[in-house]
C-alpha cells in the first residue's frame, strides 16, 4: 500500500508531523522516514506510473525511471544522513521543514508532469527558507527572504514556460523541451535558477552560508541537484550549456581564494561543481550524461560531508571564518579526518569518489572534440583542489594555531560524517556499485594507469604551487571583509536606488502636504495624520515584503490561470 | 590542560619544512614516470611531457595572483551589506 503513495509524500508527511511527536521520538522518526522513502524507490522500481486528474488536466503523479531513480536513491540518503548529523537540533523548525524540504525535492524529481513539478518545485522553495530561517541570526533572516524571492522567481518561470508549452503542444507531460521554443526558454530559465547559472547563481553564496551549522548541509543537497535532475531530463544535448557550463566551472573558484567564510567558499566550489554538471548534460552523450548524473550523486556526499565538517567547526569553535580559524586538527581530529576526505573526493583524488565521476564528462568532452572547455574544466579541476581540497582543510584544521581549543563534534555528528566519507570512499574504489544505477549503460574505466598517473600530477603540482605560493608570502590572507558578486545589483545598486526613491518620495509628499496645507486647512490637518512622520504612509516598508507580496500574488492568479 | 602544553609534530618548523621537500619529491618521480606510463590522450595537447604537472602548477598560480587583482576590485569591509 505504501508503495502507491506518491514518492516523497513519506517525508513531507513526517516532516509535518514532526513538531507534534513526542521529543524522545522525533530523532527515530527523522531517521525512519527516509529509510522508508527508501525501501519505497527499492520496490517501486523503474517504469512505475501514477496517474491521476486534477483541474482537467491528466496528471502523472509519479513516474520512475532510471534518470528519476538516482536522484530519488541519493536524496533519500542524503535526508537520512542530514537527519543523523542533526540529531541535537530536535527542536524548533529546522528538521520538520528539513523533511518537507526533502520530501518536496523527491517528489518534484518523480514528478511525470510539469504542473506536478510546478507545485513541489514551489513548496520545496519555500520549506528551504524555512530551513534558512531557522539559521536565527539576523543576516540568515534577509538571505531567506532573497532566496525566497528568486526561488519564487524560478517557479513562475517554470509556470509560464509551461502553461505556453501546454498551449503549444497541448501536453503537460515532462520530457524533452529543448531550447527551440518561447516556452524551452523559459523553463532554461527557470532551471537555470536553481542550478546557479552564471548571473543566476548568487542566491546560493548569499543563503547557504547565513543557515545553522545543520542547515547548510541540508541545503546543499536538495535545491541545486533538482535543478540538475531537470536539465537533465529537459535540455540534454542543449549545445549552449556547454559553455554555460564552462563559464560555471572556472569562474566561482576566483571568488573562493579570496573567501574568508569557509562556508561561502563551500557554496562557491557547489557553484564550480554545478558548472561540470551543466557540461555533461550540455554534451547530451551518454557518457556526458551518465556522468552528470554520477556527478551529481558524488557531490551531495562530498559536499555534503566538507559542510558537515565546517558546520561543526561552526558549532564548537563559533566561527567559520578563515582568518579566525587554524591549528583545529589538536581539537577535533576525527571531523579534520573526515574533512580530509571530503576534501580528496571532490579534488578527485584516485581511490575517492569524484575520481571516477568527474573524469566521464571530461573524458566526454575531449571525445566531442571540445578541446577549449576541456582545458577550462582542467583548470577548474586543478582550482577545486586549491580552494576546497586545500584552503577548507588548511585553514580551519592547521595554518597557524588560532588557540582556539574546543571540544570534537558530537557523537551523531561524527558518525553521520564517518558514514558519508565511507561512502565517498566506496565510490571510489567500487565506482561499478554507482554506475549500475546510472540512467544509461557505462563503457568507462577510471582506473587505467594513464589516468591515475594524469591526475596525480595535477593534484600534485596544484599542491605545489599553493605550498610554494604560502611558503614564498604571495598567497593573499584570510581577511575578515564582504567581496563584491553579481547580487551587488540588487543588494547594493538596488536597495539604494529603492532607498533614494522612497526618500525622493516622501520629500514630495511633505511637499504636497505643505502645499495643501497653505490651500486648505482641513485637508492639511488630514494628510498630516497620514503623511506625517509615524503616518502610515511614512512607514518604510522592507521592498522584499512587498516583492514577496507580488511573488504571492502572481502565483494565486497564476493558478487561478490553470483552474479556468 | 595536557593539550595546551603538547607539542605536536606539525609545530616545528622543521617538519612542515620536511613535508613540502617530500612533496617536491613525490612531484619529481611523478614526472620522471611519464617516461615509464605510456599515457593515452584524451585531448591533443595531454600527451605532451608532463603536461598535467605544468599545467597544474601554472593554472594554480594564475589562479591565485587573478585572484589577488580580483580581491582589490571586489573587497569590502565585513558589514557592507549591514549598513
Amino acid at each position: 500500500m505504501i508503495a502507491e503513495l506518491p514518492a516523497g509524500l513519506i517525508l513531507i508527511a513526517a516532516g509535518l508531523m514532526l513538531p507534534l511527536v513526542p521529543r524522545a521520538a522525533r530523532g527515530v522518526v527523522s531517521l525512519g522516514a527516509p529509510v522508508l522513502a527508501l525501501a519505497q524507490l527499492l520496490w517501486i522500481g523503474p517504469g512505475y506510473r501514477l496517474e491521476a486528474e486534477a483541474f482537467g488536466f491528466a496528471l502523472e503523479l509519479v513516474r520512475t525511471d532510471r534518470l528519476s531513480l538516482a536522484f530519488g536513491y541519493i536524496f533519500t540518503i542524503a535526508a537520512f544522513l542530514n537527519a543523523l548529523y542533526s540529531w541535537h537540533q530536535r527542536d524548533g523548525a529546522e528538521q520538520p521543514a528539513a523533511l518537507v524540504y526533502a520530501g518536496s525535492a523527491l517528489a518534484a524529481v518523480f514528478a511525470g508532469d510539469m504542473l506536478t513539478l510546478f507545485v513541489f518545485w514551489e513548496l520545496s522553495a519555500v520549506a528551504a527558507a524555512l530551513v534558512i530561517w531557522a539559521g536565527g541570526r539576523r543576516r540568515a533572516y534577509g538571505a531567506g527572504m532573497r532566496y525566497l524571492a528568486i526561488q519564487l522567481a524560478s517557479g513562475m518561470l517554470l509556470a509560464a514556460g509551461a502553461a505556453l508549452r501546454h498551449a503549444d503542444t497541448g501536453s503537460l507531460a515532462f520530457d524533452f523541451i529543448g531550447l527551440g521554443t518561447p516556452a524551452g526558454a523559459l523553463i532554461l530559465l527557470a532551471v537555470g535558477i536553481k542550478c546557479a547559472f552564471p548571473f543566476l547563481h548568487n542566491w546560493l553564496q548569499d543563503a547557504y552560508p547565513e543557515a545553522s551549522p545543520t542547515g547548510t548541509v541540508i541545503l546543499s543537497a536538495f535545491t541545486t541537484k533538482l535543478g540538475i535532475y531537470a536539465l537533465a531530463r529537459g535540455f540534454p544535448g542543449t549545445e549552449s550549456l556547454i559553455w554555460i557550463g564552462a563559464a560555471m566551472a572556472a569562474f566561482p573558484i576566483f571568488y573562493a581564494v579570496i573567501e574568508n567564510d569557509l562556508r561561502r567558499v563551500l557554496a562557491y566550489s557547489l557553484n564550480n561543481q554545478l558548472g561540470f554538471m551543466v557540461v555533461g548534460i550540455g554534451l547530451g552523450t551518454d557518457m556526458g550524461l551518465n556522468g552528470a548524473v554520477a556527478h551529481a550523486f558524488a557531490d551531495i556526499l562530498f559536499k555534503g560531508l566538507l559542510f558537515m565538517s565546517m558546520g561543526a567547526v561552526l558549532l564548537r569553535a563559533g566561527t567559520v571564518n578563515g582568518s579566525d580559524l587554524g591549528g583545529l586538527y589538536k581539537s577535533m581530529p576525527w571531523t579534520t579526518g573526515f574533512c580530509i576526505v571530503g576534501a580528496a573526493s571532490i579534488s578527485a583524488f584516485p581511490l575517492f569518489s569524484g575520481f571516477v565521476t568527474k573524469s566521464m564528462i571530461m573524458a566526454s568532452a575531449a571525445q566531442e572534440g571540445h578541446q577549449w572547455v576541456w582545458l577550462i574544466l582542467l583548470f577548474a579541476s586543478a582550482g577545486v583542489f586549491h580552494h576546497a581540497g586545500i584552503k577548507i582543510p588548511f585553514f580551519a584544521f592547521f595554518a597557524h594555531d588560532s588557540g582556539i581549543r574546543c571540544k570534537e563534534a558530537p557523537a551523531p555528528m561524527l558518525l553521520a560524517m564517518g558514514i558519508t566519507a565511507a561512502l565517498c570512499i566506496g565510490i571510489g574504489i567500487f565506482p561499478a556499485m554507482l554506475y549500475a544505477i546510472l540512467p544509461l549503460p557505462v563503457v568507462y574505466e577510471p582506473y587505467t594507469a594513464s589516468h591515475v598517473l594524469a591526475q596525480l600530477q595535477l593534484l600534485v603540482f596544484s599542491a605545489l604551487a599553493f605550498s610554494w605560493l604560502m611558503r614564498n608570502g604571495i598567497y593573499p590572507p584570510e581577511l575578515r571583509s564582504v567581496n563584491l558578486d553579481f547580487d551587488w545589483i540588487y543588494r547594493g545598486l538596488g536597495r539604494r536606488t529603492a532607498l533614494g526613491a522612497e526618500a525622493a518620495m516622501s520629500i514630495a509628499w511633505k511637499r504636497a502636504s505643505q502645499w495643501k496645507a497653505g490651500m486648505r486647512d482641513g485637508l492639511a490637518r488630514a494628510a498630516r495624520r497620514y503623511h506625517a512622520p509615524g503616518g502610515v504612509f511614512d512607514r518604510t516598508w522592507p521592498s522584499g515584503i512587498s516583492a514577496l507580496w507580488m511573488m504571492v500574488m502572481l502565483l494565486a492568479l497564476l493558478i487561478a490561470g490553470y483552474l479556468a | 590542560m595536557t593539550q595546551e602544553s603538547k607539542r605536536y609534530w606539525l609545530d616545528r618548523p622543521e617538519n612542515v619544512a620536511r613535508l613540502y621537500r617530500g612533496l617536491w619529491i613525490a612531484g619529481a618521480m611523478l614526472v620522471l614516470l611519464d617516461l615509464v606510463v605510456h599515457r593515452h590522450a584524451e585531448a591533443d595537447f595531454d600527451g605532451w611531457f608532463s603536461f598535467y604537472s605544468v599545467y597544474g602548477f601554472v593554472a594554480c598560480v594564475a589562479l591565485v595572483l587573478a585572484a589577488k587583482v580580483l580581491r582589490r576590485m571586489v573587497m569590502r569591509a565585513e558589514d557592507y551589506y549591514d549598513r
